[in-house]
């Protein structure tokens, strides 16, 4: 049996997935990227592998992507995490669909026809709203953790709460004067995600199914609710959806 | 993604512009302190034909500003000229170059010795570029108290017709008679029309250039075209610029005949809408070198042919072929001339760059790319970024977004 791998180095976490021949998922791994982005390749990659079962040197080819993938020196490939992305999210939903991934620091739309291929692709402006570093900044100010961004959402009440600005510290300023006028954290937490949600549908006009990927959707489960009223579309989100990425590197690799 | 690191070719005739263009702002240098001389600047496409027509020595400050762009000096400077009530959203070119001169800053110190930029006699605007430029003029105009004069020019032209050439013509004659008082004596017909007519020449030498880019694989790429365009904007109307052109050409064309390629292995063409981004000009053109990646054609580097120019009707052709200029059309004229050049560069994608403070120069803020994939077939991708400011550009998104785009052309 022939194992492969992907890792995917973004700007928050690093992760790695290791398939086999059959393009069965056989173990993920996860390190925080922080400033060592060489280090966390390597230690996603190593859980990666212990999961699997398998030692690293039975691994026949690794295929890095993400912002680190330079970083990456023990892959034997490099490709961009769009192209990775399209690839993990067509393995999950083989026909013609947009994946929507939300990342740490920037978000894509991507299309795809029903055979795999790749259409076009568009990419946040430079602009931390819309991505995972703006719900980061929300969670501090609002003194929740990240995780619990989504569940504090679930029990909003008044959907007429709303983040209007575009800009990620202007949209604090708008957070806390709402928070002293007396406006509850639950609904400003769901019109945090909502707002996401709104940068996305700027992005590209989006029709069809659509898989949404990338780690604010792995880690706030209501975003796939919000996600698809706001684009008026079925979202489909694949099972460990932060990992999608490296699933594409890995199936590149198995090529 | 490339298998071994591919090397820029350099074009021999690089030595020769380097020469030359040393030799022009020496000139206009010597000038600005001759008594006995008379320095105009000029736009970029101003009637520089004109210019010359009295005497003056000409000099180009979009010139000047795509230095400090190119020798990356823009971004420390742009800041001071906002300071100063020029808002960082409008022409980084304006802002760079006011805020380099409030710092006593030239990239002309570094690249010839010359302190200063030249002191002008008369500055003259053409708006067919942009308000901008004569926003950019005045400050000069107060400055130094000189007059500022120009051209105001048509916007969104859609069928050029005789209404829009006799407009600028009479503007242009207009300035004649304005200049008169100024250069100290009246026009002299035949320089005029000299200069004119080795405009044309030079146009046409500069177009046969760009046209070797047409071959398979291209003879030359966007990034060479930025650099090599040089004497076709500051000497165009001057001998010297029309000798260039012939080297150069007669450089690319053996590597035509040859069948040599300006990238070894060209494996996708592409065209380039939109200003270039001129601090990362050596950057973009290693990235795309090493995904074997040439950019053949571009609208940046075609804006400098004037083949509508007449040395029989000096003053109705300059009008024309100010006119017609890409930058003052509309919509639909903009894309059946991207759609043509598609066609005639066999180009297989487009790239957009959609900068910042430039927006008449970026076309792709109004679904331009959209309806010409549609039209043409052919996959875009957007850039953001600005021609000077290099705050407003991301090298990681770019080389990202570039790279996914290259993937996506070998899908097939």
């Amino acid at each position: 049996m022939s194992f492969f791998a992907g890792v995917d180095v973004g700007s928050s976490a690093a992760k790695a997935v290791v398939i086999d021949d059959q393009a069965r998922e056989l173990g993920r791994g996860l390190s925080p990227s922080g400033a060592d982005l060489s280090g966390s390749a390597r230690r996603c990659f190593a859980a990666a592998c212990r999961q699997a079962g398998i030692a690293e040197a039975e691994v026949e080819r690794i295929v890095a992507c993400g912002f680190g993938r330079d970083n990456v020196d023990f892959a034997h490939q490099r490709r961009t995490e769009i192209d990775c992305h399209a690839r993990g999210a067509y393995h999950h939903l083989p026909r013609a669909i947009t994946v929507v991934d939300i990342g740490g620091q920037d978000n894509k739309v991507i299309r795809i026809d029903e055979n795999g291929r790749r259409l076009n692709f568009t990419m946040n402006r430079k602009c931390a709203a819309g991505t995972g570093a703006f719900l980061e900044e929300v969670a501090l100010r609002l003194k929740v953790p990240l995780d619990k961004l989504a569940e504090l959402a679930g029990q909003a009440t008044d959907p007429s709460v709303r983040i209007g600005s575009f800009c990620t510290v202007f949209a604090m300023t708008e957070i806390l004067s709402r928070i002293r006028a007396g406006v509850r954290v639950e609904d400003l937490a769901r019109a945090a995600l909502e707002s996401v949600a709104r940068r996305v549908l700027e992005v590209q006009s989006i029709s069809g199914q659509v898989v949404a990927t990338g780690g604010v959707m792995a880690h706030q489960p209501l975003m796939r609710e919000i996600l698809s009223q706001q684009l008026q579309a079925e979202v489909f989100v694949p099972p460990h959806a932060q990992y999608v990425g490296a699933l594409g590197a890995a199936l590149v690799g198995r090529r | 993604m490339s298998e071994q690191k591919a090397q820029v070719k350099r074009i021999s005739a690089a030595k020769t512009m380097k020469k030359i263009m040393a030799e022009h702002f020496h000139r206009v240098d010597e000038a600005s302190r001759d008594p006995g001389k008379k320095v105009a600047w000029c736009t970029s496409v101003g009637p520089a034909e004109l210019l010359q027509g009295f005497g003056f020595e000409v000099y180009y400050p979009e010139n000047h500003a795509a230095m400090l762009g190119a020798t990356r000096k823009a971004t420390d400077y742009i800041p001071y000229a906002n300071a100063a009530g020029y808002s960082p959203d409008i022409c980084s070119y304006l802002t760079a170059d006011v805020g380099a001169y409030l710092q006593g800053y030239t990239p002309l110190q570094d690249a010839y010795g010359i302190q200063s930029v030249p002191k002008p006699d008369v500055l003259v605007y053409n708006t067919n570029q942009c308000r901008d430029v004569q926003d950019w003029f005045m400050w000069y105009g107060r400055h130094w108290n000189v007059p500022c004069l120009g051209i105001e020019t048509h916007r969104n032209v859609g069928p050029v017709s005789e209404a829009h050439v006799d407009s600028i013509t009479r503007q242009l004659q207009h300035l004649a008679e304005q200049l008169e008082p100024i250069a100290g004596h009246k026009l002299d017909m035949d320089l005029f029309r000299q200069s004119v007519g080795l405009s044309r020449r030079c146009s046409e030498l500069w177009e046969q250039v760009l046209l070797t880019g047409s071959a398979r694989p291209s003879a030359l790429t966007f990034f060479d075209g930025t650099i090599h365009m040089g004497p076709a904007v500051v000497l165009r109307g001057l001998p010297v610029a029309v000798e260039y052109y012939q080297q150069l050409l007669a450089e690319l064309q053996q590597r035509v005949e040859s069948g040599e390629g300006a990238i070894e292995g060209e494996r996708h063409r592409l065209y380039w809408e939109g200003m270039p981004v001129w601090g990362r000009l050596r950057a973009l053109g290693e990235l795309f070198l090493s995904l074997r990646t040439c950019v053949v054609a571009s609208t940046y580097c075609n804006s400098w042919i004037f083949n509508q120019l007449d040395p029989d009707d000096p003053f109705r052709s300059m009008a024309r072929a100010y006119t017609e200029l890409f930058i003052v059309r509309s919509d639909p004229v903009k894309e059946d001339y991207i759609a043509d050049m598609c066609q005639r560069y066999q180009v297989d994608g487009i790239v957009y760059h959609d900068a910042k403070t430039c927006p008449n120069n970026t076309n792709s803020r109004y679904a331009m790319p959209q309806r010409l994939e549609q039209r043409t077939g052919k996959p875009y991708l957007i850039l953001s970024g600005d021609l000077n400011d290099l705050r407003c550009w991301s090298d990681e998104q770019a080389r990202t977004s570039i790279e996914a785009f290259v993937e996506q052309l070998e899908q097939g």
